[in-house]
């Protein structure tokens, strides 16, 4: 194996990555010699010196660390209400600068046509007409919320944090998987890995010129404050949460205290006169934004569903009213279905007349025709996923299927055409996972946090997730998915 | 403050006071029980049935255990989390109370009571327990201590450290008056011998961690109209019924910023009247009616107090549209 021509680099029997393998997949840290990366070179020659089971060590105490602070989340569908820490791989990936760089424009791009893409459609539907887009796609999205067609959104943005996820592809190019654009979740785990790594590694850093990722926030707090109705300077910013029953509570309380500003839930809010109120010790205080980590369909039980014992009665009559922003704004599910995200490197083209720099993975559509056809004949080979579900969930790994599995979803497929689209399985990208002593590859992905205020701002990174999992291709940590910290560095290795 | 918030802080006090009062009971009555000369399963539950009710929990450990032995008994009471009143399940409800007020209390406190439970919940808690008993109801206590000493060191003391005051000596008012009150019960089974007594009213004055200060306090034997005094009446003893109600009052008081004499509210009228009425009252005049009677007529009084707490401050009526508008107009001009 060769590695970095470096004199001081150890020898060989001594070098942990001696017995790593590619498989033939992209390798964020190896080229397709085994040679290592530019911007890995420093951080294999640390791990290089770590004496065999200090890195098992340094493991258990950044796993403790977490246990301790209760950095846990509860997985859905069990009933024992376990908690989990979100599994965290010691080593960190990096990113160099002119790659984020890239990344970077291509998301601000991204997110500035969705926002004019969610205007039109809400308003005089240009997109519609001009038949960029077809019609029934867009409003008979579940997501799609014809009670706010005409609806002025303070400040006209819907999606003020949105979370994409890009994958690299076999070539190492980055590919938009999805877009999240209705209450995005994660960006704690970019702050806490961030602050464990710390804790564990100190010396690296002094090593690597990494950009900081702690003002996260701050930039998010001034987004919520630009939002305020009719520009109020001093609004009263909250943090709507589901409870402490929900799986993200852990992030809502985490962010709630960086920005310091209250966390609630929907039984400690009351809507009077049109105007939303906080009920406190001292009696009611009004409420101005609204950062609700709620979905749509349980916001407001008079408008959307009634069952939902997590909202607030009267609470959309406020946002209607003007009196109280919300973040993201409601309806922004549309521009997160599955289905649209097919259609956004068109959007960038019409709305902005720019070339998509950051591509989408080819997808097929199943209420397509053609493209239907072939995903019958292919699903062995395909990823089919719910154009409305997220978490990993409602999708059929081909590859990995069984055959009844397949079948059930080409019975599902068929029933109801619009509601699947099918692609490529990929050859994610890999990146070094510390597993069971030694270095393995492991799929990753990697989701920045895209803020939308007065301006664009993405704190450098964002979080990669990765499937720990030997072989699978499921980051997300209710199947089984983990986290690494993610360096954007100041310059190119 | 949130009404909801302010409600997890008191209970999370009151929580983590009924956790120790728990450990400290079961410990001292685990080992009262190797010096008392009952071996039967009947007497002791007899013995134990007191104590179990002083926790509250006497009903459900009738249904539930048909025979009781020391160790079954301790079990329900330490470990048993169908228990809502068990150690095992106020500090779980405690580390809820603080996760959901996570952002609203410091991260020492949460560390601490999270990596307590998380002990309290896993294999070497119930190690220890089975090894060495004293260390471990040792172990819980300092637990509940060092939460109080770095909940008084590391979170201001605003209002969020008076609500959960204002649950930590509500809570240890109340268990006091019941272990006072247990003894009336035990007295009763065991008949009144003067060595039965002397054994039990130091075990009462343990439970309350009050041997030491009635040693110096009295300088004599232990007789059951001192221990009273002590810890009904005392004004310095910090587990004295008396001392628990002026930190109540004096704690509702500071949040709504009205001078003791005064109230502007229920829950201070109530506390501030008990205050008065334990203060100007003799230990004689206190128990005229009976020692049980007086103390039903105490644990009454105190869950008033909670209860127009509630009223106060976590669920008040709200009021309907026009009167909100001039409410929050006035609320925004303060």
């Amino acid at each position: 194996m060769t590695t970095a021509s470096s004199k001081k680099q150890p020898p060989l029997s001594k070098n942990p990555f001696a017995k790593y393998q590619l498989d033939q997949f992209f390798d964020e840290m190896f080229d397709a010699n085994l040679k290592v990366r530019p911007h890995y070179d420093k951080l294999l020659r640390r791990f290089s010196q770590l004496a065999g089971d200090e890195l098992e060590q340094r493991r258990l105490m950044a796993d403790l660390s977490f246990l301790n602070q209760g950095i846990t989340f509860t997985v859905y569908n069990d009933t024992k209400g376990t908690e989990r820490i979100f599994p965290f791989d010691l080593i960190p990936r990096v990113i160099p600068a002119a790659e984020w760089a890239h990344i970077e424009s291509g998301l601000i791009q991204r997110i500035t046509a969705l926002n004019l893409f969610l205007h039109d459609i809400y308003h005089s539907r240009h997109i519609l007409r001009d038949k960029v887009i077809s019609e029934e796609h867009v409003l008979g999205a579940t997501h799609y919320r014809p009670e706010f067609a005409g609806f002025q959104v303070p400040r006209n943005i819907y999606i003020h944090v949105c979370g994409t996820d890009l994958v690299r592809d076999e070539t190492g190019q980055y590919l938009v998987l999805e877009d999240n654009a209705r209450c995005p979740s994660g960006v704690s785990y970019v702050l806490e890995n961030r602050q464990t790594l710390k804790r564990v590694f100190p010396r690296f850093f002094r090593a690597y010129g990494v950009r900081p990722v702690e003002h996260y926030p701050a930039e998010l707090l001034k987004v919520l404050q630009y939002i305020a109705p009719r520009g109020r300077p001093d609004s009263k910013v909250v943090l709507l949460t589901p409870g402490i029953y929900n799986s993200a509570y852990y992030e809502h309380s985490f962010l709630a205290r960086q920005m310091g500003i209250e966390i609630v839930e929907g039984r400690d809010l009351v809507v009077r006169n049109g105007h939303v109120f906080m009920r406190t010790t001292k009696g009611l205080e009004s409420v101005d934004v609204i950062y609700r980590r709620v979905d749509d369909d349980f916001l407001d039980p008079k408008v959307f569903r009634p069952d939902s014992a997590l909202g607030v009665p009267g609470l959309v009559e406020a946002y209607r009213a003007g009196n109280v922003s919300l973040a993201n704004s409601i309806g922004t599910g549309v521009a997160d279905d599955k289905l649209t995200y097919h259609f956004v490197p068109q959007m960038i083209k019409y709305y902005l007349q720019q070339d998509p720099i950051l591509p989408n993975v080819p997808t097929y559509l199943a209420c397509d025709p053609t493209d239907h056809q072939f995903i019958m004949e292919n699903l062995p080979k395909l990823v089919v996923k719910a154009v409305n579900e997220s978490g990993g969930y409602g999708m059929l790994i081909g590859p990995k299927a069984s055959k009844a599995e397949i079948e059930k979803f080409r019975g599902l497929i068929e029933k109801k055409p619009r509601n699947y689209i099918a692609q490529p399985t990929l050859a994610l990208s890999r990146h070094p996972c510390f597993i069971n002593g030694g270095f393995e590859g492991r799929h990753v992905d990697l989701r920045p946090y895209v803020l939308y205020g007065e301006k664009v701002s993405i704190i450098p990174g964002g979080l990669t997730r990765v499937a720990l999992k030997k072989g699978s291709l499921v980051v997300n940590s209710s199947q089984g998915g983990g986290s690494k910290d993610t360096w954007v560095l100041e310059g190119n290795s | 403050m949130l009404s909801r918030v302010a409600d997890c802080l008191y209970w999370l006090g009151r929580n983590v006071e009924r956790a120790e009062n728990i450990a400290r009971i079961v410990d001292v009555n685990l080992q009262l029980m190797l010096d008392a000369p009952i071996r039967e399963s009947r007497q002791l539950k007899k013995n134990w049935l007191p104590i179990a009710a002083c926790l509250g929990e006497d009903e459900r450990l009738q249904k539930k255990q048909r025979r009781v032995d020391s160790e079954r008994v301790a079990d329900f009471l330490v470990f048993d989390r169908e228990n809502p009143n068990s150690i095992s399940s106020c500090l779980f409800s405690a580390r809820e109370n603080a996760r959901t007020v996570r952002e609203r209390i410091s991260t020492e406190m949460w560390e601490h009571l999270n990596r307590a439970y998380l002990w309290s919940a896993g294999a070497g808690a119930r190690k220890l327990y089975q090894n060495n008993q004293y260390g471990f109801f040792q172990n819980l206590k300092e637990i509940c201590y060092l939460f109080h000493g770095i909940t008084d060191s590391s979170l201001s003391h605003d209002e969020r450290w008076e609500f959960l005051q204002v649950g930590k000596f509500l809570e240890r008012a109340e268990k006091t008056s019941r272990v006072v009150d247990e003894e009336y019960h035990l007295l009763r089974q065991n008949g009144k011998s003067p060595s039965n007594e002397h054994l039990q009213w130091t075990a009462v004055l343990r439970s309350c961690s009050a041997r030491q200060a009635y040693q110096r306090i009295y300088v004599s034997d232990v007789q059951a109209s001192k221990v009273a005094d002590l810890l009904i009446l005392n004004k310095e003893f910090p587990r004295s019924i008396e001392f628990c109600v002026l930190q109540v009052d004096q704690s509702l008081r500071r949040l709504s910023g009205v001078l003791p004499g005064k109230f502007s509210n229920a829950a201070e009228k109530l506390s501030g009247r008990l205050a008065a009425e334990l203060n100007f009252s003799s230990i004689e005049e206190i128990i005229a009616p009976g020692l049980h009677a007086a103390m039903d007529t105490l644990q009454v009084q105190l869950n008033q107090i909670g209860e127009a707490i509630f009223r106060t401050y976590i669920d008040p009526v709200i009021p309907e549209a026009p009167e909100v508008a001039a409410q929050a107009e006035a609320a925004q001009q303060q």
